[in-house]
């Protein structure tokens, strides 16, 4: 009982410890010169629990964007800011102000469902709609009127698939179940689904954490050359993926956003201790 | 700021803290005996002793075998570990410094095959002791300090370090101005001047050696890379961090 109550005490003053470590600013330059998109002073609350406390960071355009940071951090919440995501949990609340090219995403004149098509997102499992491979593509196209006959529709299909580097493997079994893939190739339907309806932004929840090694290489092989056209963000529990698919990295701790810098700069020489040592595995 | 020796053994995985502890202790040890090659070639040519030259030969051969041992060590730990941020610079400074240490006993061992061609073809002479003694001594305690600031990650002493290169370096162009001027006076001393000045090179550039491990200290305690400025500009830029 005693050594319980001793590691109790113990760990209650590590725990101030690191709160005394948190940064007032978050260290590094959180704007960038073309910003897709820009938060400033972003609190999420879930209930009375401050989930991320003000939180500012711009997304440039054609950026590959990676959030760490340990479980709990609020990397996943923040992200789900991006698109509104959050609004589906009734007792999350959002303060402060997120724009995607000018817009407030959350002026309440803004339609939700054309946003999340301009911010489109990844999970990290794949969810198939149990649907043809052909019509996972053509859902997001058809209710948002993007193809005007099933020509233009077909065109969608294909250049989604072929840009999320599906279109080889399954372009003769178009008609077939979605949920019929290997679990690689459904991540990459989904992002080919997410694609199809021309979005500015990708969020990625740990697209890979269900994938093995191979499926993992091609879908950070598809994010490389799809940030040609698209921002990406992406959240990950594996710094090795964030140090090879990211320019920019963004380190989140107990809700803030602690440091936020190139990735080269974050991998080699971070600023912060808390930065540090989440990196390269140490002890808080 | 925390102390990066510490931190350096405060991994959640032990067995990293233990690769990483033993890739610094095989440095320090082949440091140990790369100094120990270049105080003993000093010797060699202060006094003519050929268990010496088999002695410096032998701690050749001790170093290069650390030097492969410890360059797959660090590539086993890039391969197993992934190191990120100071845990890479370490392994990035201990790789290159290796590769220094193993050069610093190179021009030792130059050193001491000197002295034997010289006493083998019996062409002793005091000339150029007095500077080979005073830059061999300068670079031994140059060399010396640079393992102990990496031992200590001291980066004001790494600084030094490069403070003193520049006198050595001072020392040994004024030894070349005054060895000339003695060839002149005395031609048929010029063989045996030519080969004090080879030796004189080859002790700068231990020095040089020490001041690349004291750069890739500074690298690795502050995430800089100071190599090819002058003392001055690293200054600057450390004030700047």
């Amino acid at each position: 009982m005693e050594a319980t109550m001793t590691e109790t005490a113990t760990a209650g003053k590590n725990q101030k410890m690191e709160d005394r470590l948190i940064p007032e600013k978050t260290i590094g330059e959180v704007h960038v010169d073309d910003a897709r998109m820009t938060a400033q002073g972003v609190n999420v609350y879930y209930g009375d629990k401050c989930a991320i406390d003000n939180v500012t960071l711009d997304i440039g355009v054609g950026q590959v964007i990676s959030f760490i940071g340990p479980s709990g951090c609020g990397k996943s919440t923040f992200l789900r800011c991006l698109n509104r995501m959050n609004d589906t949990i009734d007792i999350c609340r959002v303060e402060g102000e997120i724009k995607i090219d000018e817009d407030d995403i959350y002026d309440p004149r803004i339609d939700v469902v054309s946003l999340r098509a301009r911010v489109g997102m990844v999970f990290q499992k794949p969810n198939p709609f149990p649907k043809s491979i052909y019509d996972n593509i053509a859902y997001g196209p058809r209710i948002h009127g993007l193809a005007r006959n099933k020509v233009e529709l077909d065109e969608i299909v294909e250049l989604s698939l072929t840009r999320a580097g599906l279109w080889q493997e399954v372009k003769d079994r178009l008609d077939q179940p979605g949920t019929g893939l290997s679990g690689g190739q459904q991540q990459r339907l989904c992002i080919a689904r997410a694609i199809a309806v021309s979005p500015e932004v990708i969020l990625m929840d740990e697209p890979c954490s269900a994938l093995d090694p191979i499926a993992t290489a091609k879908v950070e092989e598809l994010m490389h050359e799809l940030r040609e056209q698209y921002t990406i963000v992406i959240v990950t529990h594996s710094m090795q993926q964030a140090a090879r698919v990211s320019d920019r990295t963004a380190y989140f701790h107990l809700g803030t956003l602690v440091e936020v810098g190139e990735t080269k700069q974050i991998f080699t020489n971070p600023v912060h201790e808390l930065t540090q040592d989440y990196i390269t595995g140490r002890f808080g | 700021m925390r102390d990066l020796k510490e931190d350096f053994a405060r991994h959640i995985s032990s067995e990293f803290n233990e690769e990483l502890e033993e890739l610094c202790t095989d440095l320090m040890k082949m440091g140990g005996l790369a100094e120990r090659q270049v105080r003993l070639a000093v010797e060699c040519q202060e006094q003519y002793d050929s268990a010496l030259v088999e002695e410096i030969r032998s701690a050749e051969n001790s170093v290069n075998a650390w030097e492969i041992r410890i360059d797959e060590l660090v590539a086993s730990v890039i391969a197993r570990r992934q190191p990120t941020a100071s845990d890479l610079r370490l392994v990035l400074a201990v790789s290159k410094i290796v590769r220094d240490l193993e050069r610093a006993g190179d021009e030792a061992t130059k050193v001491a095959l000197m002295a034997q061609q010289a006493h083998e073809s019996g062409r002793t002479s005091t000339v150029g002791l007095v500077e080979v003694r005073a830059i061999g001594g300068q670079v031994i305690r140059l060399l010396g300090d640079s393992l102990t600031a990496f031992a200590r990650l001291d980066v004001d002493m790494a600084l030094d370090i490069a403070r003193r290169d520049k006198e050595v370096d001072r020392i040994y162009q004024s030894a070349l101005r005054s060895l000339a001027t003695f060839m002149i006076e005395d031609p048929r001393e010029i063989g045996h001047v030519l080969n004090v000045m080879w030796v004189l090179r080859a002790l700068e550039r231990v020095g040089d050696h020490a001041t690349n491990v004291a750069e890739h200290v500074i690298y690795l305690v502050k995430g800089t890379d100071v190599r090819h400025l002058s003392v001055t500009n690293v200054e600057e830029t450390l004030k700047n961090i």
